[in-house]
């Protein structure tokens, strides 16, 4: 019999509402919500069924035999594996005291779960794995509109002029923000790109500003320079809330296209077309903040260019413009529960809320723990509990938090396959894939505010867990069971929807709860109260930077150019892979089972590098070099190399992806301490290496 | 005459290479095979910057199909609607059907060794449905297109 479930996609961490079909216990169709996306699913989302039939993830729990990273397992069972790591944790908690262990995940609606949990325990280390991803964008936002980068959504099938800095969104693939993109451009709207390199996205606009790498700050510079010098903001929108404009004008005043357009290396005429375009269409114009912004070292700069650049617009409450997502109590409703749990008043390890108070205090920064970790300042960090997090994937310098995780007496690592990071691990516990677990209820804020859940589709293959159920029996074993009031997930999410008066079965008929028929829009001339800064207003000079001495407006700086030899090491994501999640999923490695290495054609040429060949790519110092086919392409900045994420791995039980391509992390060595000051996020695009033609180009064979 | 065809919209492509999962996917089809494809093709630059022009390939169901006659199985069937498709009961994988194929279109299954083609998701369509890969296409790009006399 056909069994039919509404859920939500895992192959990567958008979530895409799907609906799913299945057979005798196997999916037999995968779509998008019909109601959301009109069927619409990416090729890791069709590759799902193949997830669950890869034998090639950790099928039970395994404890570590060798040494770490040897890669020799113990099969066992969840209570040995459990018992395990509880046993382990109440003798460091009482050698070491409990905010001695650190636990990281991915950001996202289920962070509260594992938040609960290690609060619970008694330890403030909650940390996630935004250093490397929207960090940057995050407090660029909160320092300048008081509220963080989910603060507001982009209404983007309603505006005229949207422009993205690096956003590659036809590869990064948010399918419902994709279609608006699409939608908006059918409707005749325009999209402006930059980018060192030609993208899929880039393909798809109107102009492209192919700027040198380490530029993007210039151009945004001059972008606000010349809507102010032309006088074409919207005067209204920052006399009613913008504090600081004056400071701006007089800032921005050095930063001409000219001077950009030299900077960057684009035509001036190019910038002053862009600026005549917008002006029409004013206030449905987007500047997109940025998403993995944790680059260059002033993109934290970049990304508030890019938030100021929509206050002059004056587009924020406007259609065709960013809108301040809505909840259920903008709808009448009340909100669901959320398991809880105070922080442990307790100086956080990784130094964030006491050192840098500048920093948002959540999930603070992991990339700071290892420095603790080395130093024992504030004080020892024992333990490491990943939750579909992989430090050695997400950050620079796998070799030197390999070093720094050696002062951990327990590293655990839960997840649905095997990664870097769980193969050094000392105990993995198998996460169940996402069609085979059911997730918490989550509020999706927005125009249209939803409540939406995980279903499970089938049950689980493997001897492997949900991670509702995981945490639960560590909360049991431990004594703090009392944070977790369910036994099963049908108590868990009745528990959650009581106050709002619905119940599970309000899902099933689309997949979600819509919590209001029309959208919902603030008065965009009565927005007083929704900026979260010390006045209310919109401040162009934040205080709390300028008390952690930094500055608000920040002069810029030129990137540096790479030595003769070296190349900027640029990385990003394809349409056919989430970085390393996927790499060795059969369906999605035939597609594009390894990374090559883009280089510009004339450099190329002049290296004596053919398209295919193969070149060594190695690290500043040389203590790492990968091999890899060369991509020859004319439009990429002669200074920057590009590679895909994700690949590179050396997990010998994962047959497709095991030393396949290349890692961009691996080849950063020493970039672990090279971060944002004023943003927190990690420089990831600071880094530089050498290319060469490889000896392994066959030049002639013999067999003996 | 063709009832139906798959139109891709190529300002609405980008090239992910959804259709072609989605479609292995629903045919359960192993590593190997793969019944569409979506080509990219640089067009030379328009205004100085690069352009990439998406093609989709799928069986061409032709009219008078070549395939269908060398079949030494009758395995290879077209229906009055066009849609030609392999009767997988009848296939002995002896692959004569790529050979008259101009396009080379059936494919080898290494599940089965019978030979595999894209058939519109016939029994989809039978159902009122569309294919698997214009449902699920990412961003609405594909079309199924039902012909009508004018």
């Amino acid at each position: 019999m056909t069994k039919s479930v509404f859920s939500m996609c895992g192959m990567c961490t958008v979530r895409c509402p799907i609906r799913v079909e299945s057979e005798d216990n196997k999916v037999t169709w995968i779509e998008g919500n019909q109601h959301l996306l009109g069927g619409a699913l990416c090729a890791k989302g069709s590759a799902g069924p193949a997830l669950v039939a890869d034998k090639e993830r950790p099928q039970q729990p395994l404890i570590r035999v060798g040494d770490r990273g040897a890669g020799r397992w113990k099969k066992v069972s969840w209570d040995t594996a459990l018992d395990y790591v509880t046993d382990k944790l109440k003798k460091i908690k009482e050698e070491h005291g409990p905010e001695s262990v650190v636990l990281s995940s991915r950001g996202g609606p289920w962070q509260n779960m594992y938040k609960t949990f290690i609060h619970a325990f008694g330890s403030p280390n909650y940390t996630n794995h935004d250093c490397t991803c929207g960090r940057n964008t995050h407090h660029a936002s909160l320092s300048l509109n008081g509220v963080g980068r989910k603060g507001f959504i982009y209404d983007i099938k309603n505006a005229k002029h949207l422009i993205l800095f690096g956003r590659n969104m036809f590869s990064s693939l948010r399918i419902a923000e994709n279609l608006q993109t699409l939608d908006m451009l059918d409707n005749g709207g325009k999209l402006t790109y930059v980018d060192v390199r030609q993208t899929m996205t880039g393909l798809k606009a109107d102009r492209f500003f192919q700027v040198r790498p380490g530029t993007d700050y210039a151009l945004i510079l001059a972008m606000i320079h010349e809507i102010i010098k032309r006088d074409v903001y919207d005067h209204d929108f920052v006399k009613q809330y913008v504090s600081g404009f004056e400071e701006l004008s007089t800032f921005v005043e050095q930063y001409t296209p000219a001077w950009a357009a030299k900077e960057c290396g684009i035509k001036e005429k190019a910038i002053h077309a862009f600026i005549d375009d917008i002006i029409p269409v004013m206030p449905k114009v987007i500047f997109h903040p940025g998403w993995n912004l944790s680059r260059y070292k002033d993109s934290f700069y970049a990304s508030r260019g890019l938030h100021i650049l929509n206050v002059l617009m004056g587009n924020i409450e406007q259609k065709g413009g960013l809108i301040i997502p809505k909840g259920p109590g903008d709808c009448g409703v009340k909100g669901i529960r959320s398991l809880d749990c105070a922080k442990p008043d307790i100086k956080r390890a990784d130094g964030v809320g006491w050192k840098y108070k500048h920093f948002d205090k959540g999930p603070g920064l992991a990339h700071l723990f290892f420095e603790a970790m080395e130093k024992e300042e504030p004080y020892p960090v024992k333990a490491w509990i990943t939750m579909r997090h992989d430090p050695f994937s997400g950050m620079p310098d796998p070799q030197r938090q390999k070093a720094s995780f050696d002062h951990c007496d327990l590293l655990v690592a839960i997840d649905t396959h095997y990664g870097e990071f769980s193969w050094y691990a000392d105990v993995i516990l198998p996460e169940s894939t996402y069609l085979e677990r059911e997730s918490t209820i989550c509020v999706q804020k927005g125009l249209k505010p939803r409540l939406a859940v995980r279903k499970k589709a089938i049950e689980a293959e493997a001897d492997t867990k949900p991670a509702w159920w995981i945490f639960k029996e560590f909360a049991k074993r431990l004594g703090i069971d009392e944070y977790f009031p369910y036994d099963t997930i049908e108590e868990l999410w009745n528990w959650q929807l009581e106050p709002t008066g619905f119940s599970i079965e309000d899902f099933d008929e689309k997949g979600f709860i819509s919590l209001t028929d029309d959208p919902i829009m603030y008065d965009p001339k009565n927005l007083e109260g929704k900026f979260a800064t010390p006045s209310g207003k919109i401040e162009m000079i934040s205080k709390k930077l300028t008390d952690a001495g930094l500055p608000s407006l920040k002069e810029y700086e030129s990137p540096l150019k790479p030595e003769k030899g070296m190349f900027r090491l640029v990385y990003g994501r394809s349409a056919v892979h989430s970085h390393g999640h996927t790499t060795n999923n059969p369906l999605l490695n035939e597609l594009m089972p390894k990374n090559s290495l883009w280089i510009n054609t004339r450099v190329a040429n002049k290296l004596g590098i053919a398209n295919g060949d193969l070149v060594d790519v190695a690290a500043e110092d040389n203590s790492y070099t990968g091999t890899m086919n060369a991509h020859v392409v004319d439009y990429i900045h002669p200074e920057a190399v590009y590679m895909v994420h994700g690949f590179g791995k050396h997990i010998p039980l994962q047959s497709r992806s095991y030393h396949a391509g290349v890692s961009d992390q691996k080849l950063m060595v020493g970039k672990l301490d090279d971060w944002d000051q004023a943003g927190g996020a990690i420089n990831l695009c600071e880094s530089f290496v050498h290319v060469r033609r490889s000896v392994q180009n066959l030049k002639r064979r013999v067999e003996l | 005459m063709n009832k139906y065809m798959i139109y891709l919209n190529s300002k609405r492509c980008i090239g992910c290479h959804g259709c072609e999962v989605h479609c292995k996917s629903v045919k359960g089809l192993p590593v190997g095979p793969f019944l569409c494809e979506i080509d990219h093709k640089a067009v030379p630059s328009v205004k100085g910057f690069p352009k990439t022009e998406f093609t989709f390939r799928s069986c061409y169901h032709c009219d008078n199909p070549l395939c269908v006659p060398i079949c030494p199985t009758d395995a290879m069937i077209k229906r009055a609607d066009g849609i030609v498709y392999i009767d997988q009961e009848k296939c002995i994988g002896c692959m004569a059907c790529a050979t008259a194929c101009p396009w080379a279109i059936p494919e080898m299954n290494p599940d089965t060794n019978k030979a595999v083609k894209c058939d519109y998701c016939m029994d989809r369509v039978d159902a009122g449905l569309k294919p698997a890969c214009v449902t699920k296409c990412t961003t609405h790009a594909l079309k199924f297109v039902t012909m009508q006399e004018v």
